[in-house]
């Protein structure tokens, strides 16, 4: 069964999703889609780590989006400049040298497009145990800080007086952000990852109580995104990161018109 | 350990000459202050004294530059800031907001809402209530945890007065019932000359130079005797 590529890539999509979901709604809680971005970008970086090193490609990646994510951490509590400049000068600085750094090896055929987009035909037997190895330990990680995360996403302070450590468990989160990135790479690529976090968290927040539930559910949506967008991907021989997106939004506007007529039909009770 | 002090009981933080320096300005400097056990203190000062740094300061939320902060051991501390930023797109209501840093039966939950007069409210999400709403609850949030001190910023801002009168009764009444002491911001300063409360004043820095004038120390007026 394995041996089917569509399969294979089903599968990693799967897993994939079921992570990005929760981490999702926290980036869309916390507004941060360009600390999303930064990470991703720091991707191309992590591929020529992984060339240097000779290591499995996700293991690369993992390191230098973990790397930047540790940056923003430190440098962020320097409090040298706003926040979306200090992602921006670390998000295109790692993007540059990871450019830089890959055209030192023109030897190696490296698939940027794929890189980027994502390649249905690109997923191994080993990715798969990667992705869903790393995806276990990230959802064990996140139901271990879970209480404080949604602590320190309602307040940091609060949190801190509680004695919660928000700014440990926000360094968890960042890490956990790195594995998605990597784990992403060869499903929707770098460039449109952020959108699988974020595309399926707003689609299903009208629609959520608890964070606990908005969770779920959007790990559900992002799933269903993922197997549409593969399919639509190996019928008419699209790249997958976009077909993945676009299925996603799609999504995201047919509940918005769900919810516009169901508001239209009883307008006491919205 | 918790230091015995013959008149005022336990103490419970003690802040020692404390002054938060930022971009080379003092934001607040020269402060010194207790809190015991039972004990109301207020913190007053004009506006860009200080005052809310200082006390975030004290619960050790900001780094004090000089001075320095103690705490008893394995002090609960309740914090009530003034009005916090909360993100539209978190889905949380009423009750599960009491259970952010606790695992609390529902019993306790209610026992808590009812003591600041949200029992009737019913489980609605938290960005749906009002300014009063949800300053209450973020009251009931502190005492759930049955705090041994509760650090208020102005809590009846943004209350009306019949409000303001019932919130700080209200605030009394809960140190009594858990003989916690109480850090509260207030401006109002007929509330803060009563008897039965310290007073700690904060004066806007002109200087950094301590010699430069006098009034740049602050006053720390008991005009209490604890009865």
């Amino acid at each position: 069964m394995l041996d089917d590529f569509f399969i294979r890539a089903l599968l990693a999509g799967i897993g994939l999703a079921i992570v990005a979901g929760p981490l999702g709604c926290f980036i869309v809680w916390r507004r941060l889609a360009y600390f999303g971005e930064t990470i991703a970008h720091s991707a191309l970086l992590g591929v020529a780590f992984a060339i240097l090193a000779e290591l499995d490609l996700m293991i690369g990646i993992f390191a230098a989006a973990s790397l930047v994510v540790v940056l923003v951490y430190m440098l962020e509590r320097q409090e040298l400049m706003p926040i979306d400049s200090l992602l921006g000068l670390l998000s295109h600085g790692a993007l540059a040298l990871g450019l830089l750094t890959l055209s030192f090896f023109p030897t190696f055929r490296i698939d940027l497009h794929g890189l980027l987009f994502g390649n249905i035909l690109a997923v191994s037997k080993q990715d798969l145990l990667v992705i869903w190895l790393g995806g276990t330990i990230a959802i064990a990680t996140l139901l271990w800080i879970w209480k404080p995360l949604v602590a320190a996403t309602l307040n940091e302070e609060l949190a801190a007086v509680s004695g919660l450590h928000p700014d440990r468990t926000k360094l968890i989160f960042g890490v956990l952000l790195a594995a998605v990135v990597a784990a992403a790479i060869k499903i929707v690529g770098v460039l449109l990852i952020v959108a699988l976090l974020i595309i399926p968290a707003v689609t299903i927040r009208p629609f959520s109580a608890s964070p606990e539930s908005m969770a779920v559910r959007a790990a559900v949506t992002g799933l269903a995104a993922v197997v549409g967008g593969l399919y639509l991907s190996a019928q008419i021989d699209t790249p997958t990161g976009p077909s993945i997106v676009l299925i996603a939004l799609l999504a995201f506007v047919l509940s918005r018109l769900a919810l516009t007529m169901f508001r239209a039909r009883k307008p006491q009770n919205p | 350990m918790p230091q015995e002090s013959e008149d005022k009981g336990i103490k419970l933080v003690s802040a020692t000459n404390i002054g938060v320096n930022k971009g080379g300005r003092w934001i607040f400097r020269y402060v010194d202050l207790d809190v015991y056990e039972g004990e109301l203190v207020y913190v007053v000062g004009a506006n860009g004294s200080g005052k809310t740094t200082c006390i975030k300061t004290v619960l050790g939320l900001i780094a004090c530059d000089e001075g320095s902060v103690w705490h008893a051991a394995g002090l609960e501390i309740g914090y009530v800031p003034q009005r916090i930023a909360v993100s539209p797109t978190l889905p949380i209501t009423v009750r599960r907001m009491m259970n952010l840093a606790g695992r609390f039966a529902a019993a306790q939950i209610e026992a808590a809402l009812e003591a600041v007069g949200l029992e009737r409210l019913g489980d609605p999400q938290i960005t749906t209530l009002s300014g009063g709403e949800f300053q209450r609850l973020l009251l009931a949030r502190a005492l759930i945890h049955k705090p041994g001190l509760l650090v208020l910023d102005e809590p009846d801002q943004g209350v009306d007065l019949a409000g303001s009168d019932a919130l700080l009764e209200l605030i009394n009444k809960i140190r009594h019932d858990l003989n916690c002491g109480v850090l509260m911001i207030s401006h109002d300063l007929d509330r803060v000359m009563e008897p039965d409360s310290d007073v700690v004043v904060l004066i806007p820095h002109e200087h950094d130079d301590p010699l430069a004038s006098y009034a740049a120390k602050p006053v720390n007026l008991a005009c209490s005797s604890q009865t």
